[in-house]
């Protein structure tokens, strides 16, 4: 659509598929056209669609090979539809009552296409593309025609209307350029490809005119056709900021450690479930300081079993790959509520049986969590601990549980052993006698701590002002926790939410926490916060 | 988790098993999922939903027509001598979330 003609150039927006700038020739591209075929005797037809996708599996399987990674994994796909029987059967059948070989491969497909975008599904309509890339393929052999790398200059805007995966694979991308789709899909395969290689791609731009020139943003899903000095300006300006942002960004998070006056700060990350592990950012962590283990409540099937509970722990640790593992067990109740689970009609949830208090009111689910988790310790560095825990007695309460839990394992001939166990510390009593407990760790959970510190119930919002992570008694039980755990040495965290907040983190730097657990998403800027504080002379 | 029946083909093996992939039976592991499927020898049968027909778990066109979606339960069905084993193969691809090595 257009938004503005007021300057030199039109400008049109789209949506975003991949993040980046792209200044160059417009170049539009399109698929070729060849004569189709005049059908020959049904053998001669069904061995030349045999010798056709042989051909292009061949041609998929070398590009894929080039491409390597995730597009080779996409263009597998294609060669599995060559080599699906049930598919490639009905178009022999075909062929056989006389159709020429391109007229029944192409009916075939487009009969499949049309019935993917036609599915609700988004994921599934981008799929189409790939499908008509292979069509495409197939058909340009069938058809005597030699396929050959559309002639692009280095660098270009490239046009189309949608781009199959193998035409973005033969485009040599060596010197930038872009991608502006008239129609497309931000979770294309395509899309996938160009964010993997950090070329910008825009899709969904409904009809454009021509241009010599174009300038691509992909950050605001904006593609300016014959731009004047101004917009060039102003276009290079938003590119140069995105430039610094993310190169000091990544920077930072390549960087082994994060440190503050000589002394390592160990960066962990929260998960709320397995698939946070995606954030591209999470590879760079020291460790897993906080696995939720809730959302396993939610399922469809009510109360997760021993497996399913084992498989997601077990996926965790295997992506953790040797570093540690913080799991942590149920901590339902408060603002939590499970059906089956949590008790009805408490008057003070938050003062009422959650976390540690409700698992162990509760040994029959407790136990089935406890045995997961036994198995899971014997697969990576594991270590578990207890939500809402109040005094000690509660701890040796869960650790004889969970030792009778491995002890019934090993008795069953299932490997299994008892992981580190540690508590959080959000209960001010816990805090204040912290040195009453026999923990391996702590791991202070500022966000229920400042609640119970200021009574102020976090889920008021009309108590906003008044619930300050940084008030002088929250801050004073910080440091307290964190002097215990260096006289004593035990390891302590701190894993709510000002961990992820740069206004926090000097703060608790001061309050000598060592080791920080943050949402993936904060983990660059956390770091680069770190940084500048050892390097920007305020950290003294 | 598997069962012994028999049905008017003979005797068979099934098993069921959660799909945790977030975004459902997509491209990848529907190829993930033939590829494992056609290294037995056996007739290998999958389907998405307790009421849906049975399909050849050895095409990958049909396997994404299931668009089985995330959390769906995806039940195997296998006759022939290796049917053990690959339903044991194919539950255990799905319930490790269609891992890259060895696939």
């Amino acid at each position: 659509m257009t938004m503005r003609a007021d300057v030199a150039g039109l400008s049109f927006r789209g949506r975003t598929a991949s993040i980046g700038f792209a200044r160059g020739p417009f170049i539009r591209i399109s698929a070729g056209e060849n004569r189709a075929r005049t059908a020959g005797k049904p053998e001669d037809e069904a061995l030349a669609l045999r010798e056709a996708t042989r051909s292009a599996a061949e041609q998929i399987a070398e590009l894929a090979t080039a491409a390597g990674g995730e597009a080779a994994q996409i263009l597998e796909f294609q060669v599995a539809l060559l080599e699906d029987e049930d598919f490639m059967h009905p178009i022999f059948v075909d062929i056989g009552n006389g159709h020429a070989a391109d007229a029944a491969w192409l009916s075939a497909l487009d009969a499949q296409i049309e019935d993917y975008n036609s599915a609700d599904d988004e994921y599934l309509q981008a799929r189409s593309s790939d499908l008509a890339d292979l069509r495409d393929r197939v058909l340009h052999i069938l058809r005597g025609g030699e396929r050959q790398a559309p002639k692009i200059p280095r660098g270009a805007v490239i046009c189309a209307d949608d781009l199959p995966p193998s035409r973005f694979l033969e485009i040599d991308w060596s010197a930038g350029g872009g991608l502006a789709l008239l129609r497309g899909s931000p979770t294309s395969h395509v899309a996938m490809l160009a964010r993997a290689r950090g070329i910008p791609m825009v899709v969904q731009l409904g009809s454009l005119p021509d241009g010599a020139t174009a300038l691509l943003d992909g950050e605001s899903a904006t593609l300016e056709l014959d731009p004047g000095a101004e917009q060039i300006a102003l276009f290079e300006r938003r590119r140069e900021a995105h430039r610094k942002s993310r190169a000091s960004a990544r920077a930072i998070l390549r960087r082994p450690a994060a440190t503050w006056r000589g002394e390592q700060i160990r960066l962990l990350i929260n998960i709320q479930q397995v698939e946070d592990l995606d954030h591209a950012d999470a590879q760079y962590a020291d460790g897993i300081g906080l696995m939720r283990t809730e959302f396993l409540l939610s399922g469809p099937g009510g109360m997760p079993d021993e497996d399913t509970q084992y498989r997601a722990y077990e996926a965790v640790l295997r992506w953790a790959d040797g570093k540690p593992v913080t799991i942590r067990t149920f901590d339902a109740g408060g603002d939590k509520p499970v059906a089956g689970f949590t008790p009805d009609g408490e008057a003070n949830p938050f003062l009422g049986l959650r976390g540690l208090r409700l698992c162990l009111a509760r040994p029959d689910l407790f136990k089935v969590q406890l045995r997961a988790l036994a198995r899971a310790a014997t697969r990576g560095n594991l270590k578990v601990m207890f939500p809402m825990v109040t005094v000690p007695a509660e701890l040796e309460a869960a650790r004889a549980l969970f030792a009778q839990a491995v002890a019934d394992l090993q008795a069953e001939g299932i490997g299994a052993m008892l992981p580190e166990l540690g508590i959080m510390v959000e209960v001010p009593a816990a805090a204040m006698a912290i040195g009453d407990f026999k923990a391996a760790f702590f791991s202070i959970g500022s966000n229920d701590l400042a609640q119970y510190v200021l009574a102020c119930d976090r889920t008021n919002g009309a108590l906003g002002n008044l619930i300050d992570p940084l008030h002088p008694a929250v801050i004073e039980l910080i440091t307290r926790t964190a002097e215990h755990g260096r006289r004593a040495g035990v390891p302590v965290s701190l894993c709510g939410d000002m961990a992820s907040d740069p206004a926090c983190v000097p703060q608790l730097l001061h309050s000598g926490l060592r080791e920080l657990s943050v949402n993936a998403p904060s983990l660059a800027q956390i770091k680069q916060t770190i940084d500048r504080l050892s390097h920007g002379g305020s950290g003294g | 988790m598997d069962m012994l029946e028999t049905s008017a083909e003979g005797p068979f093996v099934t098993g069921k098993v959660r799909l945790i992939h977030a975004a459902g039976m997509h491209a990848r592991p529907a190829v993930k999922l033939t590829k494992l499927a056609k290294r037995f020898q056996s007739q290998v049968s999958v389907r998405a939903s307790e009421t849906a027909d049975w399909i050849n778990a050895k095409s990958v066109a049909k396997v994404m027509a299931l668009r089985a979606p995330r959390d769906a339960t995806i039940e195997f069905k296998a006759h022939g001598e290796d049917a053990e084993a690959a339903i044991a193969a194919l539950i255990d691809l799905v319930a490790t979330d269609f891992p890259d090595a060895g696939a």
